[in-house]
């Protein structure tokens, strides 16, 4: 394996190793496409849900999810279009209207990838046309150096991921539809749980809903 | 015979088997009373065909248990067929038209659902009567590739939605050379009024049956399932019959008919998500993990249920293949379109009159479908619209009722042939409450994962409520559509990619009814209850009379000084009843849009 592969991606010739998928050909290259649930180490089965990262590729009709196409050889990659950008800012104002907007007192303003994704996008965090979708959840506060704010999550899955990778397992995605949500088995308190404080799932959390404090 | 399947025994069905066999034993008469599945005729059942020797067989709708008594005493027992209850006879005779005299009679044509009614579901020795098993004991004599080519000649597309040709998903399948391959029936049927897929598991399950063992031989698995929603327990209850019975007859299980071919069939039931009819969350669901999609590529039929190539197919897809293997490609392309050949099976509910089942050719047009099958709007009603596709088609206005059904047709007409469902409305049914019905159903029926599916159906939902409330806005259109474009673009599977489907049809062809709502707080076809207000016609009414107030559960109506009934807006709660009990000689109870017509009506009396 490791075969090198060349492409074009917003007109700029790069290389990428065959097998990757657009998004990370692109990062790597200092190319922004915006993102939330992607994880480079899933990357070869993408969960493809958080539907911010689309790119034009040319010869195919549709937008793709750039988390799931593989890079090809000669492949001629388009992020940002007329269209692209439009649908891009419909997903994410449809994620902020269901994010609890607080950023003067999230402990993850600066690092939050909510707001690099406005920055680079210039789009407002606050959806003008939607109605706030509140889900008026209570925060979990009962782990002592983790504090888990239902409100903030953008259901990415990226902590399940971590917590099962590196952590005890005891995060999952539950319910259905609009009710969806990250939560333990049985809904219990994350301090009730075999949770062991790894600070994983916090780690990759890219909306703030989950908080390493320092004890 | 008796119609049981679950329409059929929704009717009360199993009562008048058990009232012909007690008739039948008091006599003494030896006659054979069998529990067939649905022909198709809901609306007349409880259906019984009775077969008696230098008769014709003939088939007796709406019967009560009075009449079934009466058909064992007056015809059983005597001779006289009393001709005057029969709905049409089986056979062309002297005396009592066929169904094919009918104007329903002359668009349908049946080719899976035609023993569907008529052979006991329960015994596999009626199906190999009929022909069963014989396209495949011909097909196993031959390569899996051979087969495969004449599936792909006949042009057979796959009846579960979508239409993607069926020989085309068995020749990716077929390329893999792997040891272990699966074959997958797909019958999680969950459109809102739709049930062809369990009427043919229940009135002819070895049908499937055979289909599958056809595909199975076709891209060479061994091992097949049937997924059957678990709401559908007579269904499940006769395939596992079926299965057992196929394999004591040496036609499935080991060493099919003698040969080296080995395919073992097993039921999964479905625990009942819409989303699992959509082929990667139908695999999640099978391999223990929730019903959640998956991006595509790789397709199932390169790595499917466990990773293995896997062919997945709906019920009518998979019942068309023994047809196909026996008759040939070239007499399943006599029917139908060039590009979408053969027939099509639909489930008619809605306001027509006769509702239920049947299996015209494609290409038929809607007003056929509406007017001979289903004899038209009930009660005089003016036709509307008609829902094709379930909450993933789109609505069709009176100006496409010459429109040919067929998968491409439907399409360029924005809706989609869908499984079959078929809803039919009249100038009573709001378009917008429609379209919100539907997309509450897909909202509740989303699985989360992904962002436009999850939220962006939530948001539509919001506005349409807010629509029918008469708390809309006129940019709420615009909100709605461009929704509807990124909902449809954005999503991840077909259940989101679908889903604003019904809004963009309504609001394509009926956004006079949005804006009523809108500008005018008004509903042209009086049904949001926000926006209507029971009002009694002064001069209709009888002083003498007080039907509507004894009906009335929140005792808002009353009688003035006149002795003339009122309703009481505030506490009224809109149920109707008063309308209900309201004597048809007078008709004094009518339905007023905007509710404010109530006050100047009230001015123009005082």
């Amino acid at each position: 394996m490791g075969k090198k592969i060349n492409l074009t991606i917003d007109g700029k010739k790069i290389q990428a190793m065959e097998g990757d998928k657009i998004l990370w050909a692109a990062l790597e290259n200092d190319i922004y496409i915006p993102h939330l649930c992607a994880m480079k180490e899933q990357q070869q089965s993408p969960f493809a849900g958080c539907r911010l990262c689309f790119i034009e590729i040319e010869g195919k009709p549709r937008p793709v999810a750039a988390c799931t196409e593989p890079a090809l050889e000669g492949m001629v990659v388009n992020t940002r279009s007329e269209s692209i950008d439009r649908l891009v800012e419909a997903g994410f104002n449809l994620i902020m209207s269901n994010h609890h907007i607080d950023c003067k007192n999230c402990a993850a303003s600066g690092a939050c990838e909510l707001q690099k994704i406005a920055k680079e996008r210039k789009i407002r965090l606050k959806p003008k046309k939607l109605v706030q979708l509140d889900m008026n959840l209570p925060k979990d506060h009962s782990k002592d150096c983790i504090i888990y704010d239902p409100n903030k999550c953008v259901l990415c899955g990226r902590c399940v991921t971590a917590c099962r990778t590196e952590g005890t397992a005891v995060l999952g995605l539950a319910y259905r539809g609009f009710e969806r949500m990250v939560t333990t088995f049985g809904d219990i308190p994350l301090g009730e749980t075999e949770c062991s404080g790894c600070g994983s799932c916090a780690n990759v959390c890219p909306a703030g809903a989950l908080i390493q404090t320092n004890k | 015979m008796v119609g049981a399947a679950t329409c059929g025994r929704a009717a009360g069905a199993q009562n008048i088997t058990k009232v012909i066999r007690d008739e039948l034993a008091s006599r003494q008469i030896e006659a054979t009373v069998i529990e067939v599945g649905c022909m198709g005729h809901c609306y007349a059942e409880p259906l019984v065909l009775i077969q008696k020797p230098d008769n014709p067989t003939i088939c007796y709708g709406y019967v009560s248990e009075g009449l079934a008594s009466m058909l064992v005493r007056e015809f059983i027992a005597g001779d006289d067929p009393c001709i005057e209850f029969a709905l049409a006879a089986m056979e062309v005779n002297d005396f009592i038209p066929t169904f094919e005299d009918f104007p329903r009679g002359m668009v349908e044509k049946k080719v899976v659902m035609q023993h569907c009614g008529i052979i006991d579901p329960e015994n596999i020795d009626h199906y190999i009567a009929n022909g069963g098993y014989e396209a495949l004991a011909k097909a196993i004599h031959k390569s899996g590739e051979e087969v495969v080519s004449e599936i792909k000649t006949s042009g057979l597309r796959g009846r579960g939605g979508a239409g993607f040709p069926t020989g085309v998903k068995w020749e990716t399948c077929r390329q893999f050379k792997e040891d272990v391959k699966y074959v997958i029936c797909n019958a999680d049927e969950g459109d809102p009024g739709a049930f062809m897929d369990r009427t043919l598991l229940e009135s002819n399950p070895h049908q499937v049956l055979e289909g599958l063992a056809l595909a199975a031989h076709a891209v060479g698995a061994s091992k097949g399932y049937l997924y059957i929603r678990a709401e559908y327990p007579l269904a499940v209850e006769r395939i596992e019959k079926a299965i057992n019975q196929a394999e004591e007859s040496g036609l499935l299980g080991e060493s099919i008919l003698g040969t080296d071919f080995n395919l073992t069939l097993e039921i999964f039931q479905g625990s009942g998500a819409f989303v699992c009819g959509e082929e990667t969350a139908l695999i999640a669901s099978m391999e223990g993990e929730p019903g959640i999609p998956r991006h595509r590529p790789p397709f199932p039929a390169e790595a499917g249920l466990w990773g293995k190539p896997t062919v997945i197919n709906n019920v009518k897809t998979l019942s068309y293949i023994p047809h196909i293997i026996r008759k040939g490609a070239d007499w399943f392309r006599e029917t139908g379109t060039p590009d979408s050949p053969g027939t099509a099976v639909f489930a008619l509910a809605g306001k027509v009159i006769n509702t239920g089942l049947v299996e015209v050719p494609m290409g038929v047009t809607l007003s056929q479908l509406v007017y001979d099958v289903g004899s038209g709007i009930d009660g005089g009603k003016q036709f509307k619209a008609v829902q094709i596709g379930g909450p993933s088609g789109g609505c069709l206005p009176e100006s496409f009722l010459e429109t040919a059904i067929d998968f491409d047709s439907l399409n360029q007409a924005g809706a989609m042939m869908g499984s079959g469902g078929m809803v039919v409305m009249d100038e009573d049914d709001c378009m917008v409450e429609i379209a919100r019905y539907f997309l509450d159903f897909t909202q509740n029926e989303s699985c989360g994962k992904c962002t436009f599916c999850r939220l962006g159906t939530k948001q539509m939902l919001e506005i349409l409520e807010r629509i029918t409330k008469g708390e809309g806005a006129l940019e709420d259109i615009d909100t709605l559509l461009n929704l509807a474009k990124n909902v449809k673009t954005g999503s991840l599977c077909n259940l989101g990619k679908t889903a604003p489907n019904p809004v963009l049809s309504t609001l394509k062809h009926f956004r006079n009814e949005y804006e009523a709502h809108i500008t005018e707080g008004r509903c042209p076809s009086l049904m949001c209850l926000n926006l209507i207000a029971y009002y009694i016609l002064p001069d209709k009414c009888e002083r003498s009379c007080d039907a509507c107030i004894g009906s009335c559960p929140v005792e808002s109506i009353f009688s003035n000084e006149d002795r003339i009934k009122v309703v009481d807006q505030e506490k009224c709660v809109k149920c109707k009843s008063c309308m209900d009990a309201c004597p048809p000689q007078y008709s004094a109870v009518v339905k007023l849009s905007p509710p404010e017509l109530v006050q100047e009506k009230e001015n123009d009396n005082g």
